[in-house]
């Protein structure tokens, strides 16, 4: 018998390779280190290019390449990473405040990878270093909003009790509930006091007005700011590695502040953008005619701010209760985000609107943003920040049947918005408003020793496997040596795709792969061996060692990546990027190791009668 | 071939892996872990230095002055040093550092010290630990359907003791425990499930082709057969772990370690943990082979 393959499967494989060769293809091209020069008010251009190019050259900085790159930008490109730094500061002294400065890493991908959206790894902060933001929580309004959200839970509180107030009003630290008379009041004190035991309540009355006012304790106000940083953390953690492959590093610092550090530096206007975006949804009702003016708000709609809506002070649920989210597109075109939200807001939102069939839900778009002003006080410049907060209403539908955990919001501008939103709500949105305190370039955190002496090691390694294959299978051992140069191939073209960040210890991790990718290839040559122990013709003996094999290797590798996918989803951070890493490494290892190779040996003896196999 | 006995010595090798679990869960409850600095968080302390330093010399004047676990890095500029150590912060940890880098003759000026926490939070403690007892369930589902659900017990009571006696070695020598070594610990999963099942699938094939009774003597023979891709495996793998361990430097160290033991281990108990368990379970010829049911999807695809 003879071992071939059918053209279109050889062919198969090849389109595969090539695809794979080309994605992985940008890793080769290095990054230059680079100077970045922006500006918004200054004139940018060869003038400016020259004298910083001079001051350079005097400073014996070798520059590879000058280019504009936008209007307002500029790269200057080093051959020397060392460089990077005191070459900035010397930019930063010839040009004047009104540029800016920043460390970059300019990819030399050709334009036509770069026009296929091939791109290579970015290499992580052990290795490279990155962008390093100092975040600072406020902690004033996440227990204003605390306080808020208390309000409203107590207005549905006192309705369900039948229990009649005036209006609730907020201010620092307190709340503050007015009540027509005394009665009312102890009977509200009588049904708050025991579900809200973080406040200290106190009566108070002016003339006939009966006050009750609630007072949070010290404890309760650490309590919320602990919990406010812990849940931006959180949240910050999500929205900047959602795969887990990126490899930022986010932690607190001091008790206030959030460190994020991302590698690679790239373009930090959209990092921040992400980082620090509070957007939020809220769903309400909108209001019945009748209601009284406490009860309910007026809001602009976001594409059209003439427009106008009342809606009910209560919220149903806001976007904390969404547990995934997605873009997609309605049957016209138009984007719409699809929500599922979890089991609680799912209830809740089916009572509200089962009782409410054939009113008016909106769903509120939420903005905190802080503006940082510069003022004089004292003699002294202190940065001061006011916080505003825009609410508009992007959507407003009648209810036609009652929800359950699963709808979509129109009403959206654009794509990116839609996915932008997506990626907020399914991130969680922040406890409290955050700002930017500190903005710079980090250096890598290992030494640039301990890198090479990390990658030298990789190679060795990579090599000690190449060379046992080849001494213990012969002939049989560059064939599966070939499937693992295309293991290795694909593996890097698919993290690239995926934009995965390469740390040390993942390139290790890679090196390990290859070191178990050859288990497939060890156990089908050893049953060929076993089979020509027994005297079997060899292309007998091949066809049943690949054959026979078959089982073990998709047992073995389907319980491994069964692991992998439950890690993945479950999971979070560097888990779930092992995880993905993982479950690739198995893929593509499969791959080569029962197809290619096959492929291969097909291809170069499968055709032809041989006596005796080089195994 | 020659063919090796390693069912008779099974009583030898579960006195073994009773001492070595033992030794671990141990370590475990009375040691603990030493945790790195990406579990536990520290202090951060944030240099300006007066002429440009190199970070080499940073590094070794604070190895010399008794500090572990650190991360010298360049902030900003070339003068500006951010060191992040594992230290608990207090109000003096930012003057310890000037004062031990200062000996080195360089004009420093503290510009902060601040406590940092952990880099990875306690979510993921919480859900990796869930994660993997969805994951193990998964795994002895799948097993448990592909081949039966003695298998099954089998493989998870070997999983959980490579991946115990790993730990329990890292409690035990307090080696520091980082997020790459977490890698490790997850990667050693993945090897030690493939040995594992490697071995049953072989172990399944000769039960149904075989007419003999005796197990153990099956057993035998199916990881004699194996035997040769088992020790190709691990060998490639472990030529690839001690060139890291070896030739790697600090931040490898420590992954290399956890892998080394963990393919040790799992070499060890794909044999012993795995298979031999199964006699101990009475295993049966009948529970591969269903009764008027024909036989399922064997041999070749």
């Amino acid at each position: 018998m003879l071992n071939r393959y059918p053209l279109w499967k050889y062919l198969l494989i090849l389109i595969i390779c090539v695809v794979g060769v080309i994605y992985a293809l940008p890793n080769l091209y290095p990054q230059d280190p680079a100077v970045q020069i922006s500006t918004t008010n200054g004139s940018l251009g060869s003038q400016q290019l020259d004298r910083v190019t001079q001051a350079l050259a005097d400073d014996h900085i070798q520059v590879k390449s000058t280019a504009m790159t936008g209007n307002n930008t500029a790269l200057i490109r080093l051959n020397d990473a060392e460089q990077q730094l005191p070459a900035r500061d010397v930019v930063d002294d010839v040009l004047d405040d009104n540029y800016t400065v920043a460390l970059n890493l300019a990819d030399s991908t050709p334009s036509w990878l770069t026009s296929l959206s091939a791109a290579p790894m970015k290499l992580g902060l052990d290795l490279r270093g990155g962008v390093h933001f100092l975040l600072e929580v406020d902690m004033k309004a996440a227990v204003e909003q605390r306080l808020e959200a208390t309000a409203s839970a107590i207005r549905a509180d006192l309705r369900d009790q039948r229990i009649r107030y005036r209006s609730t009003d907020v201010d620092d630290n307190a709340l503050h509930l007015e009540f027509a008379n005394t009665e009312d009041r102890d009977a509200a004190r009588e049904q708050i006091s025991q579900t809200f035991n973080e406040f200290q309540l106190d009566n108070r009355n002016e003339g006939r007005r009966a006050f009750l006012d609630m007072t949070l304790t010290e404890q309760s106000i650490k309590d919320i700011q602990d919990y406010a940083v812990q849940q931006n953390l959180t949240t910050i953690r999500n929205r900047v590695n959602e795969l887990g492959v990126s490899e930022p590093l986010v932690q607190r610092q001091g008790p206030s502040r959030i460190v994020v550090e991302l590698p690679g530096v790239q373009d930090t206007a959209e990092a921040k953008r992400i980082v620090g975006a509070t957007a939020n949804l809220e769903f309400r009702l909108e209001a019945r005619p009748d209601a009284a003016d406490s009860e309910t708000e007026t809001f602009p709609f976001r594409n059209n701010p003439q427009r106008t809506a009342t809606l009910s002070r209560d919220v149903i649920i806001t976007g904390d209760r969404v547990s995934s989210a997605s873009q997609g597109f309605d049957q016209n075109g138009r984007p719409q985000v699809n929500i599922n939200l979890d089991g609680t807001g799912g209830s809740l939102m089916n009572q509200a609107t089962r009782t409410n069939i054939g009113r008016n839900m909106a769903v509120l778009y939420i903005d905190h943003s802080t503006e940082t002003r510069t003022v004089t006080q004292d003699g002294q410049q202190v940065e001061e920040r006011i916080p505003t907060t825009s609410r508009s209403i992007i959507s407003l539908a009648t209810v036609q049947s009652a929800l359950s955990n699963r709808f979509r919001i129109t009403g959206l501008d654009s794509p990116t918005e839609a996915s932008e939103l997506a990626l907020l709500l399914r991130s969680g949105s922040l406890a409290a408003p955050i700002y930017f305190v500190q903005e710079r370039t980090i250096g890598p955190s290992l030494g640039a020793q301990n890198i090479e002496r990390g990658i030298f090691s990789v190679i060795v390694g990579g090599l000690l496997v190449v060379a046992f294959m080849l001494i213990r299978y012969k002939a049989f051992g560059v064939i599966a040596n070939v499937a693992l140069a295309a293991n290795l191939v694909l593996l890097i073209a698919a993290m690239s795709l995926l934009g995965a960040t390469l740390t040390l210890p993942g390139i290790a991790g890679i090196v390990l792969t290859l070191g178990m990718a050859v288990d497939a290839n060890v156990l089908i040559y050893e049953r060929i061996r076993e089979e020509l122990r027994r005297k079997t013709p060899a292309q007998q003996a091949i066809h049943a060692g690949y054959g026979r094999a078959f089982t073990s290797i998709i047992d073995a590798n389907l319980t491994t990546l069964l692991v992998a996918v439950v890690l993945f989803s479950i999971g979070t951070g560097p888990i779930k990027g092992f995880a993905v890493t993982l479950s690739l490494g198995i893929l593509t290892s499969m791959f080569t190791g029962i197809v290619v190779s096959r492929a291969l040996v097909n291809l170069s003896i499968g055709g032809k009668p041989v006596k005796k196999l080089w195994i | 071939m020659r063919q090796f006995d390693f069912m008779g010595k099974r009583r030898i090798a579960f006195i073994v892996s009773i001492l070595f679990t033992i030794v671990s869960v141990a370590a475990l409850a009375l040691l603990n872990l030493n945790l790195g600095l990406d579990f536990t968080g520290g202090t951060v302390v944030e240099l300006h230095y007066a002429t440009v330093p190199s970070l080499d010399d940073i590094r070794t004047l604070l190895a010399n002055s008794g500090f572990e676990n650190f991360q010298v890095q360049t902030f900003g500029a070339t003068d500006e040093i951010l060191v992040r150590l594992q230290q608990t912060f207090s109000n003096d940890v930012g003057n310890q550092v000037v004062a031990a880098l200062s000996s080195g003759g360089a004009q420093i000026d503290l510009v902060r010290a601040e406590f940092v926490g952990a880099q990875v939070g306690d979510q993921l403690r919480d859900q990796s630990g869930l994660g993997m007892l969805v994951a193990l369930a998964g795994v002895a589902v799948y097993v448990a359907f592909r081949f039966q659900y003695k298998f099954a017990l089998c493989a998870i009571i070997s999983l959980g003791h490579d991946v115990l006696i790993v730990l329990g070695l890292f409690a035990l020598f307090q080696w520091e425990f980082d997020l790459t070594v977490l890698a490790g610990i997850m990667a050693v999963i993945g090897y030690s499930l493939n040995d594992t099942i490697i071995v049953y699938d072989r172990i399944r094939e000769n039960i149904r082709l075989s007419r003999s009774e005796d197990l153990a003597q099956i057993f035998n023979e199916a990881i004699n057969q194996t035997l040769s891709r088992t020790l190709a495996t691990s060998g490639t793998t472990l030529l690839v772990l001690f060139a890291l361990f070896f030739l790697g430097g600090d931040m490898i160290h420590n992954f290399a370690i956890s892998l080394i033991l963990g393919i040790v281990a799992g070499t060890f108990s794909s044999v012993y943990v795995a298979a031999a368990l199964l006699i101990v379970f009475r295993l049966e010829r009948q529970d591969l082979i269903p009764v008027k049911k024909g036989e399922i999807e064997d041999d070749t695809p």
